[in-house]
């Protein structure tokens, strides 16, 4: 049945700046929170811009991430007709292959698309926390009659270098597209988010594909392509809360951005919920000894210490006279008696045994605790911190 | 347990006519923090893989059926059995039924399509958490027509008194049923019977006007049937008065009891409701308390339940309280002993005060 417009989001990546965080676990499929997985807000974002045609590309390490993802149920995606689809790598009678980029994964699935015969095709990623409605972004593309819009944000003129940077008429219309630019002319980046004209975006996806020296990827190949072709351009200035949580550091930093006083990006607005999963754990359980200072706290948790500017997932455990301050901590872990935690991120399931002591000082990157942390590990970190 | 249906019998339970309950049956008076008393029952049906649940209800269920919803949350969505709401729909111009027994001869094709052999019948007061299959086992094992689940207290309470008590006799067989504390099993409510014999008893006591199926079709025929009671050993309470549901919420903030009712392998199942974590600010003070996810704290709580998307201005103290969802308590508002019904607004330096036996309730929706 044809539908004006399909959504790809793309969630294969390996996030490998992320270390620790994605060693067994697809970046959109890393916790974040408090009670979501990163993935949750573009899937969420989708429904609240009534976009029910949503094919998720998934390939490095999605075992997880599937199973989250399932048919689609908490963004209402599980639909008779549309709804959500896992795309992931298959093989046909001619062989198969993997994703090679960004573009090379929607090429290998133009089957799943022309299903639906759309007339508008929009590229989302998984990678990204923001609440964005898409459909503004589709009647912005629409409106300047463009054949690919791409959505940016300002960033301050010191971080341009660090983004694919467009420069725009004032118009809007893109002339000119400058990856991790030296001296960027503009401070507009590239979100990642794009729209395309379906029937315009498939030649160029063609072509691409039998090109022997192209990466396959959207920043890289398509749009300067299609540029260089003078192809129409545009676009589309998302104003709010954007973070790619592509570094431990940014991960971390994401998280106090929750806590402040006035937030930059709440969880918990009504107009715009986050929907994830819930394990049906019990309401959390604050003892006698706790203190609770500038924290998030989710269902399951058993706190008998003292929080202090951090964040912590279900079923988390923190034992009396434990101090746990600017840290993340991850489902399922247990936080002895007598700890001292700071700027520490705890992976799921992880037990700090009584009386350790592991802080990141200011100037370094937090620490990631991925395995339970014997008497050893807590030797080293403490005479690290000593350092 | 493939060959069991549940039944989850509203009728005859006690209401305990207060605010509480004003537009809701008692099975669906909110509970620790984010479930329902029904909850309980529901999700241990679930878990015993009985996949086919009934209910019957008469009255003040609108809220019952919107938590329910279509039975998902228990896994009960199904092609083959599911959850069946059955609301008074009685239009046989010939009934003479009376009591509980108007539902099962209204629905006695309900029960009769389904292929399942027995029937689990359980009401909604009876708090645990556990799974069915040693009830089950213990049934067949004792070749019995009806098996009673059982527990004892160490400790008789208020609660006790008005439930029924089973008179056991050493090889474990009920003989009688009484009210009184002279038998010690205390009848949860909960009993396995099989379907066959269910349908013959009904008809046998529509016959006679009877209005009472377990009264007068199990109890009243402990002569001619094998009534078997099983013991239950597992931690529980029994919720049918305010004065019990407020203790036993507060029972909760014991961790050692918290554990034992929510089991982090055997959660609890209710609606799900995808609410942000609760956010603690730096004027938060919270002590021995449960709360639940959305909840905003920037006042003091203590001793108390908050259910989800409470908010607590800064200044506000509660203590020894039960808070239900959404209710906003206003700067310098002080609670104590209290039950505050959803929706509730506490005005700015508000006091209320109840007392522990008999603590103060703030019926829903209403700005105070």
């Amino acid at each position: 049945m044809k539908k004006e417009c399909v959504t790809m989001l793309l969630a294969g990546g390996a996030g490998t700046r992320l270390g620790a965080l994605t060693k067994n676990l697809a970046k959109p499929a890393v916790p974040f929170g408090g009670r979501y997985r990163i993935i949750d807000f573009a899937l969420s974002n989708c429904l609240h811009s009534r976009m029910h045609t949503v094919g998720v590309l998934t390939q490095y390490s999605p075992l997880i991430l599937h199973k989250h993802i399932g048919v689609g149920k908490p963004w209402d995606l599980d639909q008779k007709e549309d709804g959500l689809t896992i795309l992931s790598p298959y093989t046909v009678t001619n062989g198969g292959n993997w994703y090679l980029g960004t573009a090379d994964s929607i090429t290998k699935n133009i089957n799943y698309i022309e299903q639906y015969d759309p007339e508008h095709l929009i590229v989302i990623s998984g990678d990204h926390i923001y609440h964005m409605d898409y459909d503004k972004l589709l009647q912005h593309h629409k409106q300047k009659e463009a054949e690919a819009t791409i959505s940016v944000l300002e960033v301050p003129w010191e971080e341009t270098s660090r983004f694919g940077i467009l420069n725009t008429t004032d118009n809007l219309r893109i002339y000119d597209f400058e990856e991790k630019p030296v001296n960027a002319k503009s401070n507009l980046a590239s979100m990642g988010i794009y729209v395309f004209n379906w029937k315009t975006l498939r030649n160029y996806l063609e072509e691409d594909a039998k090109s022997s020296t192209s990466s396959h990827d959207f920043g890289k190949d398509i749009i300067p392509t299609m540029l260089a072709d003078n192809c129409r351009l545009f676009a589309y200035r998302f104003e709010g809360y954007w973070k790619d949580v592509g570094t431990i550091e940014s991960y971390w930093e994401a998280h106090m951005d929750l806590l402040k006083e006035e937030q930059p990006f709440s969880l918990d607005s009504d107009s715009w919920r986050t929907y994830s999963h819930d394990s049906n754990l019990a309401p959390q359980l604050i003892e006698e000894t706790a203190t609770i200072n500038r924290s998030l706290v989710n269902n399951g948790c058993i706190i008998a210490g003292k929080l202090d500017h951090s964040i912590l997932f279900e079923n988390v455990e923190v034992e009396k006279d434990s101090i746990i301050n600017q840290s993340i901590i991850h489902p399922g872990a247990r936080i002895g008696k007598n700890v001292e935690l700071e700027r520490v991120i705890v992976q799921e399931n992880v037990t700090i045994p009584d009386h350790t002591k592991i802080i990141a000082q200011q100037d370094e990157e937090p620490i990631v605790l991925s395995h339970t942390v014997g008497q050893k590990d807590a030797d080293a970190a403490i005479s690290h911190t000593i350092q | 347990m493939h060959t069991v249906m549940g039944l989850i019998n509203l009728e005859h339970e006690h209401d305990f006519s207060n605010q509480l309950t004003g537009s809701r049956c008692g099975a669906a008076i909110p509970f620790g923090g984010r479930y329902r008393l029904i909850d309980f029952t529901l999700s241990n049906m679930a878990k015993s893989n009985i996949n086919e649940v009934a209910i019957f209800t008469r009255s003040k269920y609108r809220s019952l059926l919107d938590h329910l919803g279509s039975g998902a949350d228990w896994d009960l969505d199904r092609r083959q059995g599911g959850l069946f709401i059955l609301p008074p729909d009685w239009n046989d111009p010939h009934d003479i039924s009376q009591g509980d027994l108007k539902h099962f001869h209204n629905n006695q094709d309900y029960f009769e399509r389904s292929s399942a052999e027995y029937v689990l019948v359980s009401g909604s007061q009876f708090i645990t958490n556990t799974v069915y299959h040693d009830f089950f086992q213990h049934h067949l094992d004792t070749n019995a027509d009806v098996t009673l689940l059982t527990t004892t207290y160490d400790e008789l309470l208020p609660e006790h008194k008005q439930c029924m008590k089973a008179c056991v006799d050493e090889d474990g067989t009920v003989y009688s049923v009484k009210q009184d504390s002279t038998c010690k099993h205390i009848f949860s409510g909960v009993y396995l019977i099989r379907k066959s014999l269910l349908l013959e008893l009904v008809e046998e006591c529509i016959a006679n006007y009877k209005n009472h199926f377990f009264l007068d079709g199990v109890i009243a025929n402990s002569d001619r049937l094998n009534i078997q009671a099983y013991n239950y050993q597992g931690d529980s309470s029994i919720i049918n008065s305010v004065e019990s549901y407020y203790r036993q919420n507060m029972a909760l903030l014991d961790r050692q009891s918290y554990k034992q009712l929510f089991e982090k392998n055997n959660p609890v199942l209710t609606k799900v409701g995808n609410q942000a974590p609760t956010k603690y600010s730096e004027s938060s003070i919270v002590n021995r308390s449960i709360v639940a996810t959305g909840c905003v704290i920037d006042g003091q709580v203590e001793n108390s339940v908050l259910f989800r998307g409470v908010h607590v201005s800064e200044g506000a103290v509660i203590k020894d309280s039960i808070i239900m969802q959404r209710c906003v308590i206003e700067p310098g508002a002080y609670l104590e002993n209290v039950i505050i019904d959803k929706d509730v607004t506490i005005t700015k330096d508000q006091v209320l005060k109840g007392a522990k036996e008999h603590p103060f309730i703030i019926a829903k929706r209403e700005k105070v």
